[in-house]
């Protein structure tokens, strides 16, 4: 994935190309995440699962603007970010069932999977805790000149969390390429933004720190894309960090435990029939007459096919050797 | 081809729930998202989503059904095109459907994967040509220069470091020759700097964390603990995390409880790291340059009151103190004193009491809490069949403690008295001046407990 959509171009100019990539990759996102919790109703996969559909235009908006050598770190909500960052949805998925062929050899689970060769470093299962990590990957790029920017994804709930100011203390003071995504899902936990957050402009929350920061449509993969450009561009030019907070939506509960009681059926209704990132952005590509229905099945095929392809993997690898308990706690000097 | 809907589990603990409601008809089209049922489990009632898109074929678990266990087929969906007809070839094959069983192979009787104790050769220390009188700070200054003179990657970074010359004078003189970015002041910030060093050290440099002391560290305490030492676990072992934690630990003088605490059992408890605790120069210099070459997040508990003793320091570019090995500071014969960093001067003044005792005792310097060196320990034992710990830190559930199990698990049949662990007194630490003198373990109280063990008057 990924490859699909990652354009290099800065202008503004999208191209039917970008706008079709965008659009699969999104939809690689929800089916694999569709079948994701399948697997967990199954008893697949254990534990904690937390779903990222409703949510996909933000990381797939975010990939399509970032530099060969950008990082990119969140919290346990993170499945989206992988397959965007182009870590092999059969990994993944036999992560989450706790295999071998996991991206951790089935030791990490869904909140701790890290691709190096991808530069995705994880995967944290503390909130707020990959905020100061995110911010010392900004200062790696920065102490080596590699000219990369760390995407640090955070969510609303996270942005409480004092390490959070600490965070952009620092990275503002040394000037660090990082730019904080905060995906404002509405939604702590339980808790909604009203009842946690003094005040709703999260965008701002940088300002005391000279952090720019604006409010972007979430559900809008364009707009996330124009936004994520506005702000790599700012952080990789040596003017710090950037804040953008992403208007975003879960559909699904917190957790795959969560009934989500706190919320109206009809919240939920009106986000996924309105503004759901997938089809909003499949009927603009048919209005344009950039896609016909042929071609969405294709691509539907395609897909399915490689989420299958991942669901398949996932089940038949074999679970870890009994004396993988003992290995990976310290590297032999 | 037709799809079985199985009970779905929505909880980590849910076996079986009810099928409280239906929301789809047999016949009804369904999108993926859909909501078909709703199901009750053991905390709450869940909506359940369609995956696939078709049309519900058949509902094979009415609503009200209570007690329907997870992965009974509860439905069968029909893909675009298909008919009724294609029911019976699903109903057929659906079996009993599997998930995997936890393997189940008993607690662990093995607490921890130590290496057997027996018939292991003893560390022994390499002996240098030439030596220098050094004070700890200097040889821990030494150690920093040195490896980063060696190794571009390293930096140091901490509240005070650079322009100050460090709150206890330990960096002094490597701004001058480092720069300003590889030498860095921190605002005081140890949560927030300790994340960012293991983000750098995520990304392949090797971060010198300095606490200006390790009691500020608890600020800090996740990022030591759930960033750096379990991700390499985590991730397979894909991702290391070489970063070094130091700072003076344990207690200073007159500076009361907040600032008084020794961490050693706290860091050498967790798996992930290694724990050194150096007490002279030539420990201070070998172990910090151990730990920064080492691949593993390290802990360095230093000793403010030590800062200032000098030591011999061998005059030799390759001294390293390895990680993990013991040194015996002085041989002895019938009892054996083990203990760490700035007890161990007071552990050898107890000695030399106990020498005029006619009791000869063997003080063992641990230099590593994690891992331990176990055989020095034991050699010693099954020589002197006697043991004493030391430490300044709290007796529960601490270094001591562990000593003791690990005599029980190595030396049973080797002692000829019960272990007597010397500690802090199990109280936060007082400021007044006689108040704090009681709180700490003294020569006189380490030789009682020796010739406690020595069944001696």
């Amino acid at each position: 994935m990924a490859t699909t959509s990652k354009r290099k171009a800065k202008s503004a100019e999208i191209g039917a190309d970008q706008l079709i990539g965008w659009y699969r990759d999104m939809l690689q996102i929800r089916r694999f995440e569709e079948k994701a919790g399948q697997l967990y109703g199954m008893g697949l996969i254990g534990g904690f699962c937390h779903l990222y559909i409703g949510q996909e235009a933000v990381v797939v908006g975010m990939q399509s603007a970032a530099g060969e050598t950008d990082s990119v770190i969140t919290s346990y909500r993170d499945h989206g970010q992988m397959l965007a960052c182009g870590m092999d949805a059969k990994g993944v998925m036999a992560e989450l069932t706790g295999r071998i062929g996991g991206y951790s050899k089935g030791k990490g689970g869904s909140m701790h999977m890290f691709s190096r060769e991808k530069r995705f470093y994880g995967g944290h299962g503390i909130v707020g805790a990959q905020v100061p990590i995110g911010t010392g990957l900004g200062f790696a790029h920065k102490y080596t000149g590699d000219q990369g920017v760390c995407h640090v994804y955070l969510g609303d709930g996270a942005l409480n969390q004092g390490q959070v100011y600490e965070s952009f203390n620092m990275a503002a003071l040394w000037k660090l390429p990082v730019v904080y995504v905060i995906e404002n899902n509405k939604y702590a936990m339980g808790t909604s933004s009203e009842r946690h957050a003094a005040g709703l402009e999260l965008y701002k929350r940088g300002a005391a720190y000279g952090i720019p920061g604006e409010a972007v449509d979430g559900m809008s993969v364009q707009a996330v894309y124009e936004a994520a450009c506005r702000a790599l561009e700012h952080a990789r030019s040596g003017n710090g960090p950037y804040i953008l907070e992403m208007k975003t939506y879960r559909y699904r509960g917190h957790s795959m435990s969560d009934p989500a009681k706190y919320r109206t059926k009809e919240e939920v209704t009106k986000m996924r029939e309105q503004h759901d990132p997938i089809d909003t952005l499949k009927n603009r590509l048919l209005e344009a007459g950039l896609v016909d229905e042929a071609l969405l099945k294709e691509m539907d095929r395609e897909v399915k096919a490689i989420v299958s392809e991942a669901a398949e993997f996932a089940q038949s690898s074999p679970e870890p050797d009994v004396s993988e308990l003992w290995t990976d706690v310290l590297i032999e000097a | 081809m037709a799809i079985e809907i199985l009970m779905p589990a929505l909880s980590p603990t849910m076996t079986e729930g009810k099928l409280a409601r239906w929301l789809k008809a047999e016949g009804d089209a369904v999108k993926s998202g859909d909501v078909l049922a709703e199901i009750e489990t053991d905390k709450a009632t869940m909506e359940m989503e369609a995956v696939d898109e078709g049309v519900l074929g058949k509902i094979m678990v009415a609503a009200g059904t209570e007690g329907v266990a997870v992965n009974t087929p509860i439905a069968i969906m029909l893909e675009e095109g298909e008919t009724e007809a294609d029911l019976g070839k699903v109903m057929e094959k659906a079996g009993p459907s599997t998930t995997p069983v936890a393997h189940n192979d008993g607690p662990q009787a093995a607490v921890m994967a130590q290496a057997p104790a027996t018939a292991a050769p003893v560390h022994v220390e390499k002996e240098y040509d030439k030596y220098n009188r050094q004070t700890v700070r200097e040889a821990l200054r030494d150690a920093m220069a040195e490896e980063m003179r060696r190794d571009e990657g390293v930096f140091l970074l901490g509240e005070e470091v650079a322009q100050y010359q460090g709150a206890y004078k330990v960096s002094q003189g490597l701004l001058d020759e480092f720069g300003d970015k590889r030498v860095i002041d921190t605002p005081i910030t140890e949560m927030g700097f300790a994340g960012l060093a293991v983000g750098a050290a995520f990304a392949g440099l090797k971060p010198i964390v300095e606490f200006m002391t390790m009691n500020f560290s608890m600020q800090a305490i996740d990022h030591v603990i759930n960033s750096a030492a379990k991700t390499l676990y985590m991730s397979g072992g894909q991702q290391p995390c070489p970063i070094v934690f130091r700072g003076p630990n344990g207690a200073a003088a007159r500076v009361a409880a907040q600032h008084s605490q020794d961490f050693a059992s706290w860091y050498a408890h967790c798996p992930g790291l290694k724990v050194v605790a150096p007490w002279s120069a030539a420990d201070a210099k070998g172990l910090l340059k151990s730990a920064i070459r080492d691949p593993n997040p390290v802990v360095v508990l230093e000793n403010e009151i030590l800062y200032g003793q000098s030591f011999d320091v061998p005059d030799d570019p390759d001294f390293i103190v390895p990680i993990g090995k013991a040194k015996i500071e002085r041989p002895g014969e019938h009892v054996t004193i083990v203990t760490y960093s700035r007890m161990v001067g007071t552990s050898l003044e107890a000695a030399a009491m106990l020498e005029k005792d006619g009791i000869s005792a063997e003080v063992i310097n641990l230099r590593s809490l994690r891992p331990i060196d176990i055989d020095s320990i034991v050699a010693s034992v099954k020589k002197t069949n006697r043991i004493v710990s030391v430490e300044e830190g709290w007796a529960y559930a601490g270094i001591g403690s562990e000593i003791a199990a690990l005599m029980m698990e190595h030396c049973f049949d080797w002692l000829d008295a019960p272990v007597i662990r010397v500690c802090g007194a199990d109280v936060p630490m007082p400021y007044a001046a006689n108040l704090e003198r009681l709180y700490l373990p003294t020569p006189e109280g380490i030789a009682d407990a020796a010739r406690k063990v020595c069944y001696a008057k």
